[in-house]
């Protein structure tokens, strides 16, 4: 599984709330595109993660 | 009477909108309210794992988030962040930025006119930054763009309003709110932006590099405030060829009769 561009190997995840939770990130926080479709807050827990996923975690940063 | 900054269905009291790069986190609470600020510009990026600590804890209850498209080099890209932005949960305004040009990173209105169709469409109030060029900002307006955002000169340049006269074509000829972004490097600068009727000044770097980050937000405040105010009165007419006394014409102590 890719994760923000970084191939982490075999899925350690099992849903979108667990990669979030294990990477030290808020629900509340960020939002998630995975395979280039966003996955809606509400989904992160029922979204099961696959070996060949690619996932993009983004939030918010200071910019003008 | 109220003097609101109208852009799409959101009324503000405030025409300073602050970005919030390159300031200290712990700075952005005291910049904000120094700077009267309601509206604050922010980024987004992957975010790490770690979770360093997140920005929206900073930036003031209350205040309303532009997320900006930075990064976008096309009208594609700019959509897929601004889509990413909302989902953040902070709204529905977004501010289009295509870049380009590594340099000067200046915008490319032709991507940003695309972009501006496709997320007014998609019900974002959408704010385009732009190269100053009347017929792209008409294209913008009649695309749905709710405000139409005017460099002033490079982004992070300070080097002022090097395109007044445009802006001020814009200003005449728009109908949307016309805000000048980027370039504005001093007070007098936005205050002479509002003089010339821009609805409201976007900065950031003039800020985040002055010695005292405060009180140049203080100074920003003021400044737009003045500018709006001496538009709002009508300035007064200049002689070009001669000089007229303000005080009566008749000599001091003048021998009468």
């Amino acid at each position: 599984m890719k994760v923000n561009g970084i191939d982490e190997g075999p899925a350690a995840a099992k849903t979108v709330s667990d990669l979030i939770r294990n990477s030290g990130l808020r629900e509340d926080r960020v939002a998630v595109e995975v395979n280039g479709n966003i996955v809606p807050r509400s989904d992160y827990s029922i979204t099961v993660l696959k070996d060949d996923d690619s996932v993009e975690i983004v939030g918010f940063v200071g910019g003008g | 009477m109220a003097d609101d900054l109208v852009i799409g269905t959101k009324r503000f009291t405030s025409r300073f909108i602050l970005g919030s790069g390159k300031f200290s986190l712990d700075m952005i609470d005291l910049v904000m309210k120094n700077g009267g600020v309601e509206i604050a510009t922010l980024a987004v990026r992957r975010a790490n794992a770690g979770g360093e600590e997140n920005i929206l804890d900073h930036i003031p209850k209350g205040l309303t988030i532009l997320p900006n498209t930075s990064g976008a080099r096309n009208a594609d890209e700019a959509v897929r962040i601004a889509m990413l932005a909302r989902e953040l949960g902070c709204g529905d305004m977004v501010k289009i930025e295509v870049i380009r040009d590594s340099r000067y990173l200046l915008p490319d209105n032709c991507e940003t006119i695309k972009a501006t169709k496709i997320l007014a469409d998609e019900g974002f109030i959408v704010m385009a930054y732009m190269m100053p060029d009347l017929s792209a900002a008409r294209s913008m307006a009649a695309a749905g763009a709710a405000a139409i955002m005017p460099l002033g000169a490079p982004i992070g340049s300070n080097k002022g309003l090097l395109t007044k006269d445009f802006i001020k074509i814009m200003v005449d000829e728009l109908d949307v709110p016309v805000i000048v972004d980027a370039g504005i490097g001093r007070p007098s600068q936005a205050c002479e932006a509002m003089e010339l009727g821009c609805a409201a000044v976007m900065a950031n770097t003039a800020i985040a590099t002055a010695r005292d980050i405060p009180l140049m937000a203080k100074a920003f405040k003021m400044a737009i405030e003045a500018g709006r105010a001496a538009f709002l009165s009508g300035p007064g007419r200049i002689l070009h060829d001669r000089g007229e006394a303000s005080s009566p014409l008749t000599g001091f102590l003048e021998n009468g009769e």
